[in-house]
């Protein structure tokens, strides 16, 4: 945008009493994960670690963590290239067939959307037992992909759609079948499309909490936000252990925000852009 | 090596392989989506029906029993209280604060980027991390809450923020809105962003005050997207789970409880699958009219 407008004092003043609500509580975090229990107990919140101490964080290493973070890894990552392949190759096929049911489909897949997934909980850890996969990460995996492809579908598709015909016709008369059409030319092309679904799913799903609680039970199976959970549950009077977990979890997010952040605010907003 | 296995099914006759291509390619969708989303909403409602434990081999027909129960069953009127209370203060209190702070970020132009990415950081936490993290803020002993009272020198205005039940919902109603203004702030900035800057110049030739662009102006050409946020803060507000079971488990006393805190008891700490599907179909019959009523509510009005 170009130039704004002249700025208020009080506008400043605004931000500035702002910025300490949404970013207090990270300080707060990260200071008290440097302290002592004793710090704790004997100093005021405001007072800097007297020696800051990196036990916490090793008490939080010898537990799960590595084994939680690992989980989320594959979990995740699994989730989103199965979700990115899958939701791609419908998308393609909504956004290009012409067959009879095509419209219907797609309108039955995108409401989705609106489903509250809370309605699937019960019949998925009941169904997740029968199929033997309870308390395994691929357990995890089904729902992950399933409950995220309505919206993937939709953002591709719609992507898709404004993808020039043009390319692919060319492409059909060199003789290219439909799968190299979408390999070589729709699935480059869409790019920007897939990372903003990538993202998406990426950061909603590292976060996801209520599916991992239900479907998982040992700590070795457990993702990163259950580990937030249980540690909490073991250390609930170790404050400090507890703030260093949680700045650690923290971590990777923080990192990949820093390093794209307006890839990272796009994707997170593609869950709006539905309205 | 996608590609390469993509190749073995290059065929000369493009009929025969597109119909084929096109089966092929949207089987994955459709039976993850049959397996995971269709089936699971029926089941849900088919279990509804019964009495069961989850463990044992036979399930009890009880016909509408669960939902007499539940039709009678003051905790769950209570839940659906609280989720109101939640959309009710959240749209009061997120809303127009995003929009605020969005107008203000928008005036300072550049020079207000470090803002935003300070304002945003509360998205990158997740709602589990954020319970835990605010269970501790809000600890009377050791929590950063009475520490700023004490530094004020308002002691007696500490609380249990917690512990309290008459105040417990909006200790956590207030955790909420720390975690989501962001989101509403980001959604704000890129709407006023598509406002034409020519309008900005045309209202300022014509006299018109800052006041009077933002009421005048910007208000009205956000509308939409106000209405967006409203209904997303809505359905958002009825499936409330991660941040208040971690927070208070719907504790003390019932104070926070939620549909979803509630669901999740009933069918996995008290093992009443059947009530506990009754309650997520209900929680569905609900979040989906709401979402209906709001959708054409709205859009009604843009017409």
């Amino acid at each position: 945008m170009g130039m704004r407008k002249e700025v208020k004092k009080w506008f400043i003043a605004f931000l500035i009493v702002w910025v300490l609500i949404a970013d207090l509580p990270f300080l707060f975090m990260a200071f008290t994960s440097f302290k002592t229990q004793m710090d704790l107990l004997t100093g005021a919140v405001w007072e800097l670690p007297k020696q800051p101490t990196f036990s916490n964080y090793l008490t939080v290493f010898k537990g799960n963590f590595i084994s939680y973070f690992k989980n989320s890894i594959i979990a995740v990552s699994l989730s989103v290239v199965l979700i990115l392949l899958i939701s791609s190759m419908s998308a393609y096929v909504f956004a290009r067939a012409k067959f009879k049911l095509n419209s219907a489909l797609y309108s039955l897949i995108i409401a989705g959307m609106a489903i509250p997934i809370h309605v699937t909980l019960i019949p998925i850890y009941l169904l997740t037992k029968r199929i033997g996969v309870y308390d395994n990460i691929f357990g995890l995996i089904g729902p992950y992909v399933a409950l995220s492809l309505p919206m993937s579908v939709f953002i591709l598709t719609e992507f898709m759609r404004e993808i020039p015909v043009e390319l692919e016709k060319a492409a059909k008369i060199d003789g290219c079948s439909f799968f190299r059409i979408y390999s070589d030319i729709i699935l480059p092309l869409s790019k920007p499309a897939l990372i903003t679904v990538a993202i998406y799913n990426g950061t909603y799903l590292w976060n996801e909490f209520i599916f991992a609680l239900v479907l998982t039970s040992s700590p070795s199976k457990r993702t990163l936000p259950l580990g937030i959970w249980d540690f909490q549950g073991q250390y609930g009077s170790d404050i400090p252990a507890i703030m260093a977990f949680l700045t650690l979890s923290l971590l990777p997010m923080l990192i990949a925000y820093i390093l794209g952040q307006d890839k990272i605010i796009k994707g997170m907003m593609a869950g709006a852009v539905k309205g | 090596m996608l590609r390469r296995f993509l190749r073995i099914n290059k065929t000369k006759d493009s009929g025969v392989s597109e119909r084929f291509g096109i089966v092929l390619f949207l089987l994955p969708t459709i039976i993850l989506i049959g397996v995971y989303i269709i089936y699971p909403i029926i089941m849900s409602f088919w279990l509804s029906l019964y009495e069961w434990d989850g463990i044992s081999p036979t399930k009890q027909f009880v016909k509408f029993k669960n939902w007499v129960d539940l039709l009678n069953d003051s905790v769950f009127w209570h839940s659906l209280t609280n989720n109101i209370k939640i959309i009710i203060l959240s749209l009061l209190i997120q809303i127009p604060l995003a929009i605020l702070i969005a107008v203000i970020i928008d005036r300072g132009g550049k020079r207000f980027d470090i803002f935003k990415s300070l304002f945003y950081l509360p998205m990158l936490m997740s709602s589990v991390a954020i319970g835990v993290l605010f269970k501790y803020v809000y600890d009377p002993q050791f929590g950063l809450i009475s520490a700023i009272l004490n530094l004020l020198h308002l002691e007696n205005l500490a609380k249990d923020w917690l512990g309290d039940p008459s105040i417990a919902l909006y200790s956590v109603i207030a955790v909420i809105c720390w975690q989501y203004i962001p989101f509403y702030m980001i959604f704000f900035i890129a709407a006023i962003s598509n406002i034409p800057q020519e309008l900005y110049e045309a209202a300022k030739i014509d006299g018109a005050t800052q006041t009077q662009y933002f009421w005048k102006i910007e208000i009205p050409l956000l509308l939409p997207s106000i209405k967006t946020a409203c209904i997303l803060s809505l359905i958002g507000s009825l499936k409330y789970f991660d941040l208040i079971y971690v927070m208070t488990e719907g504790g003390p006393a019932g104070a926070t409880e939620l549909m979803a805190t509630y669901m999740y008891k009933s069918a996995f700490a008290s093992f009443k699958m059947g009530y506990g599907s009754t309650i997520a179909s209900a929680m569905f019959i609900i979040i989906t009219t709401a979402g209906i009523i709001a959708y054409f509510a709205t859009r009604q009005k843009e017409a």
